[in-house]
This record gives structure tokens, sequence and C-alpha cells, in this order.
């Protein structure tokens, strides 16, 4: 099929919700219970778990750590520390490299079996929002969805204009199906980390997202909120790409965060699902995030499921635990579409990876690239309503102020228009690069002006 | 267990892409476009087909001689040249010369097509071009019908207009939708356009705005002005101009918006050709007119940005159209 479509469906009038693209859902694992695995036989920590600067490590070789000791302390602001997975002997600091290019250092950890919690793991005592804010600077907690943005960070805002508290359990990757997972197997904890944060912050009103074809997943939360009133159940078009922030934030509310302005200049704050459910185990147990659900999938592997995995276990491991089928040629970190596809079978798992796709041929020919047919299958599937077709020829030119006109910078990086385009055009690739040349550019602007006005 | 000596495949994201291709997108426009054919062939007979099968043929040879002399990758398998080679037969008399065929292939596939840089740079619909050269070139040949061998009433023999003529006979709205009329080779029959509609709407290859539209207010026009609506609707090139010429992705507009305008832009044009002009080809002069006036209709009908508020929103460049402050001296 093709995408000739509009923004907001083949009817034109009603509410305009932002729609993006069909894409073929591949949810086999969403009815199979999360499966555990024996332990790894080393644990790889590297150092940037989190969107900010990279931690520093605190642990030397042949100290001994326990499940919950910190092993990286982060410094930056939109970092978040990084703690043991298990107990065990650290064997080895070391350089790792990611499949983009740039180096990072690793802890790597060899398991003594015994999994001991660290002595300092305890409660954490939450009596009002402030300590909730630095109970979570311990918790590990980042943002599970793929983000990595830590999460005391971001509970750190003003709830004056606040009035709703959004959980993405949208999931519109396809393949992955771990949010599904945690919704209906722990949607006691998600519900306990929600009403807490409402009761301290005060916010007034709570919607959980879920797209409309996880019916199961929709009337489930439903029994589970139906407790508490200010918490419902919102209802996103069954489309890519629903979870992404801004289309979430404009499709449940109405309104746009701004361009170049944050989640809660839309008067929201926004937590995935599984990010949710974290922050309600760690207030019950006081354990940091140590442990993961990830999707593993793709036609490599003989037994697709869910697997809840240490953080740092490497994924050669993960993929001996399901069994391999075939000979792999990609694999693939996170969904298929913002995913990044890995090269190194050492690299681990980090905290903010929610799936693993393993796949034998599967897109191995690089797609022939051929003429632009101007046919706006790109722009007609925008979630965004960009013009990425303008943005690439713009930015081929060099022509900046064209991108900045095209407002190139509100760009998510969701892939649609790559992965709608019947010529192949790698649009996704250049609005990325045009994205952050009108980013740099917009800010370089906003310091010439202030200080101008200094 | 895994390998090591794997070795793995670095791509940047998305990792997955649709199926759809150019070619496939010009495989299903063929699949629409082939219940009409059908109706060719069973009104006008074999000669319906051979007009057809010589002008893809030139089409696609066009293309090729085109893409070897400028020494250009060869680009024929995308299909785009059969279809408007398909497209081109269609809008021909089915007694037409075939060295007129071939002639309008040339105008069609080189002159509107390749020269302005090939497929999806085309600055108006290459059939419709070709079209219009021909029926400016060859008037006699290209007004010269035969009558429908399966035609549900008396119609004389050879004549020299479609319904839309003062003369014509009167032919019921039933045999007018059927297309058991007199008329160029692949626009006669509306219920066979119709159904290449469907399929080109349910595949998601066109979006159903420009050709409702177009039909629509060209219906309702000619209500209002005390003109015939379904003649006007049914006969001429009304229903295979709207369904599958105005619809060419390069040269129609991309927003919902931007579509309303081009369709009404086209009925509007086509009504004051039919009712107050002295020419034929309606639909094929209003094609092309409009066609020149997408890049600015594509600028005008821009959707704004979610988070950019309609205040600070200056449209998209109207491209290489785009009239330059620092173009001029003074």
């Amino acid at each position: 099929m093709a995408q000739q479509g509009t923004r907001h469906g083949i009817w034109p009038f009603g509410p305009r919700k932002l729609r993006g693209a069909d894409i073929p859902h591949n949810k086999v694992t969403a009815d199979q219970q999360t499966t555990c695995m024996s332990l790894p036989s080393t644990i790889v920590l590297p150092m940037q778990q989190h969107i900010g600067a990279k931690c520093q490590p605190q642990v030397a070789k042949g100290d001994h750590v326990d499940v919950g000791t910190l092993v990286g302390h982060a410094e930056a602001r939109t970092s978040a520390d990084i703690f043991s997975s298990v107990s065990g002997t650290v064997v080895e600091i070391r350089n790792i490299f990611y499949s983009n290019g740039d180096t990072d250092v690793a802890v790597v950890i060899e398991p003594d079996g015994a999994q001991t919690l660290d002595g300092s793991i305890g409660v954490p005592d939450i009596s009002d929002y402030q300590s909730l804010i630095a109970a979570m600077k311990r918790s590990g907690i980042v943002g599970l969805g793929g983000a990595g943005f830590p999460t005391d960070l971001k509970l750190d805002v003003d709830f004056a204009h606040i009035d709703r508290w959004l959980v993405n359990a949208a999931e519109c990757e396809p393949y992955i199906s771990s949010d599904y997972r945690e919704m209906m197997e722990h949607a006691d904890t998600i519900m306990h980390g929600l009403t807490t944060c409402l009761d301290l912050s005060g916010v007034p009103q709570a919607s959980i997202c879920i797209e409309e074809d996880k019916t199961e997943a929709i009337s489930f939360m439903k029994k589970q909120a139906a407790s508490d009133p200010r918490v419902e159940i919102a209802v996103l078009p069954e489309r890519y790409p629903q979870g992404a922030g801004h289309v979430l934030v404009h499709n449940v509310t109405g309104r746009s965060i701004p361009r170049g302005g944050h989640v809660t200049d839309a008067g929201v704050v926004l937590f995935n699902v599984t990010t949710m459910s974290m922050i309600g185990k760690f207030l019950q147990d006081g354990v940091p995030l140590t442990k993961r659900r990830i999707t593993v999938m793709g036609d490599a592997v003989a037994h697709p499921q869910n697997v809840e995995v240490l953080v740092g276990t490497p994924i050669r491991e993960v993929v001996e635990h399901c069994g391999l089928a075939k000979e792999v040629r990609k694999i693939i970190v996170g969904g298929p579409m913002m995913g990044y596809s890995q090269v190194d079978w050492d690299y681990p798992i980090v905290r903010q990876n929610n799936g693993l796709l393993v796949f034998s041929e599967m897109g191995m020919e690089k797609p022939r690239t051929t003429a632009c047919i101007r046919c706006g299958a790109c722009i007609s599937s925008c979630p965004m309503r960009l013009y990425p077709r303008e943005i690439q020829n713009s930015y081929r030119r060099g022509d900046a102020e064209a991108l900045d006109k095209l407002a190139a910078d509100l760009c998510m990086k969701c892939g649609t228009c790559s992965y709608v385009c019947p010529a192949k055009q790698p649009l996704t690739q250049a609005t990325r690069l045009a994205c952050d040349q009108v980013k740099a550019a917009r800010k370089a602007a906003r310091r010439a002006a202030q200080k101008k006005g200094a | 267990m895994p390998h090591p000596e794997h070795s793995l495949t670095l791509f940047p994201a998305p990792q997955i892409l649709s199926g759809v291709t150019t070619r496939r997108i010009m495989a299903t426009v063929i699949a629409a476009l082939l219940p009409a054919l059908v109706a060719a062939v069973a009104f006008f007979g074999a000669r319906a087909l051979l007009v057809v099968a010589v002008a893809v043929a030139s089409s696609v040879l066009f293309e090729y001689l085109w893409c070897r002399l400028r020494k250009l990758p060869n680009t024929t398998h995308d299909l785009s040249a059969v279809v408007t080679g398909m497209l081109l037969a269609y809008n021909v008399p089915s007694t037409l010369p075939l060295y007129m065929v071939v002639i309008g292939s040339f105008v069609a596939i080189v002159l509107a097509k390749e020269l302005f840089g090939g497929i999806g740079r085309n600055f108006a619909n290459p059939a419709i071009v070709a079209r219009i050269v021909l029926s400016v070139s060859f008037p006699v040949a290209m007004t010269t019908y035969v009558a429908p061998n399966l035609a549900l009433s008396d119609i004389d023999a050879i004549t020299s207009a479609t319904q839309l003529a003062p003369s014509a006979h009167a032919a019921s709205p039933f045999e007018l939708f059927l297309g058991t009329q007199m008329g160029v080779l692949g626009e006669t029959s509306a219920v066979a356009i119709v159904v290449g509609f469907v399929i080109l709407v349910v595949t998601r290859t066109i979006t159903w705005h420009v050709p409702t539209i177009y039909v629509g207010a060209v219906f309702l026009f000619s209500v209002l002005t005390g003109h015939d609506p379904f003649v006007q609707v049914f006969s001429g090139g009304l229903m295979l101009g709207a369904v599958f010429m105005a619809t060419d992705y390069t040269t129609s507009p991309v927003t919902v918006r931007g579509k309303v305008v081009f369709a009404l832009g086209l009925a509007v044009l086509t009504c004051l050709i039919r009712f107050w002009g002295n020419m034929n080809e309606g639909v094929a002069y209003s094609i092309l007119l409009m066609n020149l006036l997408v890049p600015y209709i594509d600028a005008h009908t821009a959707d704004v940005p979610v988070g950019v508020s309609r205040e600070k929103w200056k449209g998209i460049p109207a491209g290489r159209f785009a009239r330059r402050k620092d173009n001029a001296d003074a």
C-alpha cells in the first residue's frame, strides 16, 4: 500500500489529530509472559546510559561491588548515577565503541552469583515532593522509553502551570512490546508510582495514553485506574509515531509544544509507562534500576520473547538465551524506526534500551534510491507537519534561511518520511542533519541577542 | 550460539522501509488504467489496443534512448513511461494514424518530461502536453471518432464531435456513464474510470479529493448555468483527466487545502472553456494551466508545523519559482 493520505485521516473535519503512517506492528511477543535469564558471565556498564555527559567511574579494578553499589557518578545535570546490577568483582575498566564511532568508558564486572544487596539500600523516606526528587537522584532511573532523560531532573519542574500528568504507554515502535508487558504484569507499581507523584505534586489529572489497537491493555488499565478518579485512559490512533512527545501531547490535550520549547510549556509532564512503574517499584523497595524488560525479536531469533535482563548484559548472552534460528546479519538496539544498528556482540543492554532485534537478511541490501517523484508521502505522513522533501532540497542547496523557514529543528527523527518514501530517499538522515544545523544556528542567534541585550 | 564471525551491518535509522517503490506505484496506476482499456477495446475494437501498444512502446523507447544518449541511468524500469504511454493513447481517438501517436510520445517523454529533468521534475503532465500538441497540430485526425461497436442506440457512423458538440446525437445519461459514446480512446467509459478511481483510492495511491471535487464542481456549475450536468461530467475528457491526470503527483499540490484549491481552479477553468470558449480540450487546457500554478498553490497552502504559531509561520519557500529579494539589483 502506498501512503497517500492526509495528516488527519481521510475525513478532513472533526478533531485534527496528528496521525503519521501505517506501519505493520509485528508485536508477536505481546501475549507472552516475560521470561528471566540466568546470570550472565560478565556485566558491562558503560558510563553513558542517559542523554547527558558521561558518568565518572567510582570503582577501581579489583573492587568488590554489590547489587545497587554506585559504579558511575553523574556530575552533569542531565546525567544519572549508574549502579551495579550484580554482586561481584570489577575485573576491568575499558574503552568501548558506540556504533556511531564515539568511545566510552565501561566498568566490567564478573558476577559472583550471590546477588547480595548493597548495605546502603533502604526504602526511601518520602514526605514531600522535594524528597521524592532527592530519592529519584539515588534511583538511577532515566526515561525508559529510549530517551534516557534523568527522571529526577524531569520531576524537577514548576507545577504552577501543569494541569496534567501524561503517561506514555503508546509504544508505537513496531516489534517492541515491553511497555505493554509492563502494563499487563506490573499495573500495581505503575499505579503506585503515578498516584504518589500526583499526591505529592498536586497535579489534578493524569492520563495513561495507549494506542487503540491494544484493547486488552486499555480495558485492564481502566480497571486498575477505576479506584482513582484523577486517572483516566486516553486512547490514541493506531499509527506510528503516537508515542512521540509532540504527537502524544497534541493528540491527548489538543495543545502543542512550542517550537524550541519543552513539554512543560504545554502544561503537561510526560513519563514513559515503564519509567512510572520503576518509580513505583523504587518507592516500595529502594533498589536502584538494575534490570529492565526488553523485547527480543527478529527473523533470526528462534524464540522471540520479552526478557528481563540485568543492565549491562552483553547482547551475545541475551541472544543466546533466546536462541538463534539463522545466521545474523543485523542487530538493532531499540525499535526498527528509531533504533540504531549495533555491530559489537559484546556491547551491553543499557537501561534505556527497550528492544533487541536480530535479523538475518531483512534490509541487508542498501535500498536503491531513485528520483523523487514529488508524491508528497513524506509530507502527508510527517507527524510534525514538516516538509521533509523541501528540507532535504534546502539542506543540499545549503540554504540555511530556507531551513529555518521550514522549521527543520522541529524534526524528532521518527523515521516516518524515509519509511514511506517510494523513491527510498534518505529523508530522515537529511532532515536530522538539517535539524542539528538549525538548532545550532538558533542557539547562536539567541546567544548573540542576549549579548546585545546585556 | 551467536557466531562472532557473523559480520553485522551498520545502517542509520529507520532500519525498516516500506515496500512501496515508484515502480509499484506505477504498476498500481497501470492496473487502475486497465478497466478503461478493456472498455476501449470492447467499444473501438483491436485498433484501440494497437494504439495503446504503439504509444507505450514508443514512450518507453524514447525514455530509453534519452537515457542512453545523455548517458544517464536507465529509468525505464520505474514504469512511469508505460503510464505516460497509456495515458497518451487514452487521449487520442482510436483512428489516429500511428505516426501521430509516436509524435505524441516524443512530445510527452522528451519535450515535457526529460528536458525538464525526468520523473518528478516535469512542470506539467506529459500526456496532457502531448494531447494539446497533437490536437493543435492535427485537429482533424484528433477529432475523427468512430461509433462504438456496442452502441445501445443508433449512432451515425463517423462524425466529428463528442457529446459536448452541439450537433451531437443526444445520448442518455446511462449510455454516457457506460461509455457507449464517441470520444477519444480511454475517456468514454465513465464506469471503467470510476473502477480505476476506486483502485487508486483503496490502495492509497491517490486521495479522493481532487477527482471528487473537480467532477463535483463541474456538475454543480453545469446545473447553475443551465447545462446538462450528465453530459458535462460523463463525456469529454473530464473523468479521465480528473482521475488520472489531475492527480499526477509531480504536478498537483500536496496538502488537502492545496488539492481543494487546485480542483476548484480546474473546475472553473474547464467550465469557462467549455461554456464560453471556442475550442475543444477544455479539460486538457485547464489541467495544463493549473499545473503551472502548483508551486504557488503549494507555497500558499502549506500546513503550519506543530508548535509553530500561525503568526510566525512564513510559509514554505516556493522553491525555484520563488522570487527572491536578492534577485534584482534595484
